[in-house]
């Protein structure tokens, strides 16, 4: 994750991350145009799908708030110089306490009460299950990428097991608990908006949405001005010299991956108090992955994270539309776009970088090179 | 230049053709990394069938000579001969074909397979692996009988001790058919008995007319095998030896070499209480290698004590664990009047509350951060302070007040408290983290190469930092493998060999002869 010294930050951060966009738009256009439809059509559909028809907005915003939450868990992270992969597992793990929260006390304890909880259940269940792989990295040298892996597939096997087994609604067939008292959860901006006076489109968008600006201002501050932060950072970027400086490296360790756990519990609050009013099955949906990709393309920085959390959710949302819109672009089709844009923006992220590199030098190099 | 052999003959040679006898001659290898000059104007001619030592310290850019003729480095210029031959190594593919083998200090071997099959990688004998077994065992067994390389080629690599997976490197090497035959420190890692095994299997091998070099830092090691030795120091060649003609002072100093005696003035202050006492310290590596010895000192107030040696034999891992960096094994240490014993809770932190200061000897690795802009590091290890910080909260205005002093007071340049630490030059680096370590106020100060990669300038100003605190009364343990740094510096000085410390002497009546005979282990005093 090393920065460029070449070249300037407006490049590295501004114009790079968008020449990858670019490229990956590129590629999907030249699949689009393969499968007969017009690239720039499809395009123009993604884009008003995504902002311009009713309630459009409101969706966008609400699948960019679960990747704010994956994305700033997995970012914490690499601020630490660890890996987290296991954001899908932890948020499906933080739905857990979620859901256990509200089933146990939403019948004898007040609505507002029972939502904070459940808050809390979300970060503290997703912590959990991002401390235990903290915990053998630290102290026993299993590597993270390894366990929090296995952490998901534990996560999912746990959730099924509970769902079908334990949790269940009595009397039914499909692996979801009941439903929440109505008295519980987020409320959603629209209804929000309602008692205020104004009139806005239905959407699923809800309270979470402010939690994660809330969270995201936190997450700047807890890496950038506290102590533990600047821990955290001299770990990510030196263990020799954190060492040399005192900083207890397996406790720093296990404490990143406990809040990195807890950021992406909170998938559950946007998605089970927000919207779904109970625990059900596969509700995290792949935000957790995607965290891996939004955390890369905004280079691990609140506000990068926030832009790539909205591109990821104009996609998202895009997307649907043009599944709904096209014939011959499926679900699938919408996936591949997806993925394109994962592949040039995270994993080849610094492809473009020589390139760049050798051109800025071409041309501002002579200054430069006090 | 002087002590040369071939003094003043290095530029004739190059306008000659190539000995014949020669199995290597390089010239004028240049090799940069960076702004780091590694290798510089390289002139080394070794002859067929002898062993040619290369001495010098760490970072001297022996072993990137060495990866420039196995050809896992491209040098910037000059030409490598083969038997007069001038050839292009621009891969270890290459350079095997042409019959070159290295033995690296960190063995290359597969440690799940058995020393059959790791002794064959890369000449397999046939498509067949089982058949390819029966001809390269046949042909190692020959091998090993010519050169008394005695291996159990059933046994698994990781349950073999290294003596003999340092045997399985050297077959390897032969399998493949080495006549040249590089050894990176091959007794770094090896018991004194093995130490010796190896050395016959050497000359067993230059007898056949294989041609070694062997690349070490151990002096006796250098006077007890080779047939000529080069010294290496800053990139290099200083000086060409027939070994018996000279003698381990002489490559001593040769290694450690002179620098302009900057005028120092020191303070003559009356020591105070002793504030560090080493008693019996003893450490085993990772590796199981016992690098310190039953250490015993003690450093007074006001005094600057010492360390001479020469890199590597156990100077580093004293400094770590007076600092807390590693944990002490065996022995006692006394801090200010607080004992610490073995595996007891003892770590940077816990060292910096008991007054030391650490400027540790590799600033990249430990003492700075380098991404980080100036005034993280300028806190580094002291973030927790209160000064810079309320509860969980840093305080950044005030850590930017103290850095503009800091940078200000220190002559760090350029005066930026939000540049990055990475892009400033050596010697401001340097400055940087003794400013940091100075003005935490210790009362022991432990210094690990103060000037290492330091321009002149630099050396000047940390000299005098030094010496302002050393007349505050603070206790300067100074570990320097510089001679002349050690000697116009303290007020004592002891010298490490082996990790044992094997003299003591005050500075006022040193001579550089008597620390280098120490250095080299040849005398206690």
């Amino acid at each position: 994750m090393s920065d460029s010294n070449i070249i300037p930050k407006w490049l590295s951060v501004g114009v790079i991350p968008l020449m990858n966009l670019f490229l990956a738009f590129c590629v999907s256009g030249l699949f689009i145009f393969f499968i007969g439809e017009n690239p720039f059509r499809a395009i123009f559909v993604m884009i008003k799908g995504a902002f311009y028809y009713p309630g459009a907005i409101g969706y966008t915003l609400y699948y960019t708030t679960n990747f704010i939450f994956t994305g700033l868990a997995v970012a914490l992270a690499f601020h630490a110089r660890l890996f987290n992969i296991g954001g899908e597992g932890q948020a499906y793990v933080g739905g857990l306490g979620v859901g256990l929260v509200c089933l146990i006390f939403d019948q004898h304890v007040v609505g507002f009460l029972v939502t904070i909880l459940a808050i809390l259940g979300s970060v503290i269940f997703g912590a959990i299950w991002g401390i235990i792989p903290g915990y053998l990295q630290a102290k026993r040298g299993s590597h993270i990428v390894i366990t929090t892996i296995m952490f998901n597939f534990i996560a999912a096997a746990l959730m099924v097991y509970l769902l079908v087994n334990v949790i269940i609604e009595p009397g039914q067939m499909s692996p979801e608990t009941r439903d929440f008292a109505s008295d519980v959860g987020l409320v959603q901006i629209h209804i929000l908006a309602k008692y205020l006076g104004l009139e806005m489109a239905m959407s699923p968008l809800n309270l979470s949405f402010i939690v994660a600006l809330t969270v995201s201002v936190g997450f700047w501050f807890l890496v950038w001005r506290t102590k533990f932060g600047y821990e955290v950072r001299s770990l990510g970027h030196s263990e020799t010299a954190a060492i040399y400086a005192g900083i207890k490296v397996s406790s720093t360790i296990i404490i990143v991956m406990a809040i990195s756990g807890g950021l992406a519990g909170l998938v559950a609050i946007n998605e089970l108090l927000g919207v779904h009013n109970k625990l059900l099955l596969g509700f995290t949906a792949g935000y957790g992955f995607t965290g891996i990709a939004v955390a890369l393309m905004g280079r691990n920085h609140p506000v990068g994270i926030f832009l790539a959390s909205l591109l990821f959710g104009a996609l998202y949302q895009g997307g649907t539309e043009l599944d709904f819109e096209f014939s011959s672009i499926t679900r699938e089709m919408v996936l591949l776009i997806q993925g394109l844009i994962i592949l040039f923006s995270g994993a080849l992220a610094y492809m473009l970088n020589p390139l760049v590199e050798r051109i800025y030098l071409k041309y501002y190099g002579n200054y430069n090179n006090a | 230049m002087k002590n040369t052999e071939n003094k003043g003959g290095n530029e004739a040679i190059a306008s000659l053709p190539p000995s014949t006898e020669s199995a290597i001659e390089l010239k004028n290898i240049t090799k940069r990394f960076g702004h780091v000059v590694a290798n510089s104007h390289v002139n080394l001619k070794v002859r067929t069938g002898t062993i040619h030592g290369i001495v010098g310290e760490n970072g001297a850019g022996k072993s990137t000579l060495m990866n420039i003729l196995f050809g896992l480095y491209k040098p910037d210029s000059g030409m490598i001969f083969l038997n007069g031959q001038a050839v292009d190594v621009n891969s270890p593919e290459k350079s095997i074909a042409l019959g070159i083998g290295m033995v690296h200090q960190h063995f290359m071997l597969v440690p799940t397979f058995t020393v059959l099959e790791n002794a064959m990688l890369g000449n397999e004998g046939s498509m067949l692996l089982r058949s390819g077994e029966e001809v390269v065992l046949d042909r190692l067994k020959g091998l090993s009988n010519n050169y008394g390389l005695d291996v159990d080629f059933e046994a698994i690599i990781s349950d073999t001790p290294v003596g003999m997976q340092q045997r399985v490197e050297i077959l390897k090497a032969l399998n493949r058919g080495a006549k040249i035959l590089i050894l990176d420190e091959p007794t770094g890692v090896l018991t004194p008995q093995e130490t010796i095994g190896l050395f016959d299997i050497l000359r067993s091998l230059r007898e056949q007319g294989v041609t070694i070099i062997l690349i070490t830092h151990k002096l006796k090691e250098i006077m007890s095998i080779t047939d000529t030795v080069s010294v290496m120091r800053g990139g290099k060649v200083v000086a060409d030896f027939s070994t018996e003609k000279t003698s381990p002072e002489e490559l001593a100093e040769n290694m450690v070499g002179r620098k302009v005696l900057l005028s120092i003035k020191k303070p003559t202050l009356k020591v105070g209480k002793p504030v560090l006492e080493v008693k019996n310290v003893s450490h085993e590596s990772k590796d199981g290698v016992l690098v310190l010895k039953n250490i015993s000192f003690d450093l007074k107030e006001g005094e600057i004590l010492g360390i001479a040696g020469v890199a590597g034999n156990g100077q580093s891992e004293l400094l770590d664990i007076l600092s807390g960096i590693e944990t002490l094994q065996r022995g006692q240490i006394t801090v200010n009047d607080k004992t610490i014993l073995p595996f007891q809770d003892w770590n940077s932190k816990k060292a910096r509350e008991f007054g030391v200061a650490h400027v540790p000897e590799d600033r990249h690795k430990r003492g700075l951060v380098l991404p980080f802009h100036n005034y993280e590091n300028s806190i580094l290890g002291y973030h927790r302070n209160e000064d810079y910080s309320s509860g969980f909260l840093m305080d950044k205005r005030k850590i930017l007040n103290f850095v503009d002093d800091l940078v200000e007071n220190f002559d760090v340049r350029p005066r930026s408290s939000s540049i990055s630490s990475g892009k400033l030059s050596g010697g401001n680096q340097q400055k940087l983290v003794l400013a940091r370590e100075i003005e935490s106020n210790p009362n022991i100060l432990l210094v690990g190469q103060p000037t290492r990669g330091v321009d002149i300038g630099a050396i000047e100003r940390i000299y005098e930092d030094l010496m302002k605190l050393k007349s505050k009364g603070t206790a300067i343990l100074l570990v320097s493998v510089e001679l002349d740094e050690i000697m116009s510096l303290s007020d004592r000085i002891v010298v490490m060999n082996q990790g044992t410390i094997v003299g003591e002497t005050n500075s006022s009546n040193a001579t550089e002869l008597d620390l280098g005979k120490m250095m080299s282990g040849l005398e206690q005093v």
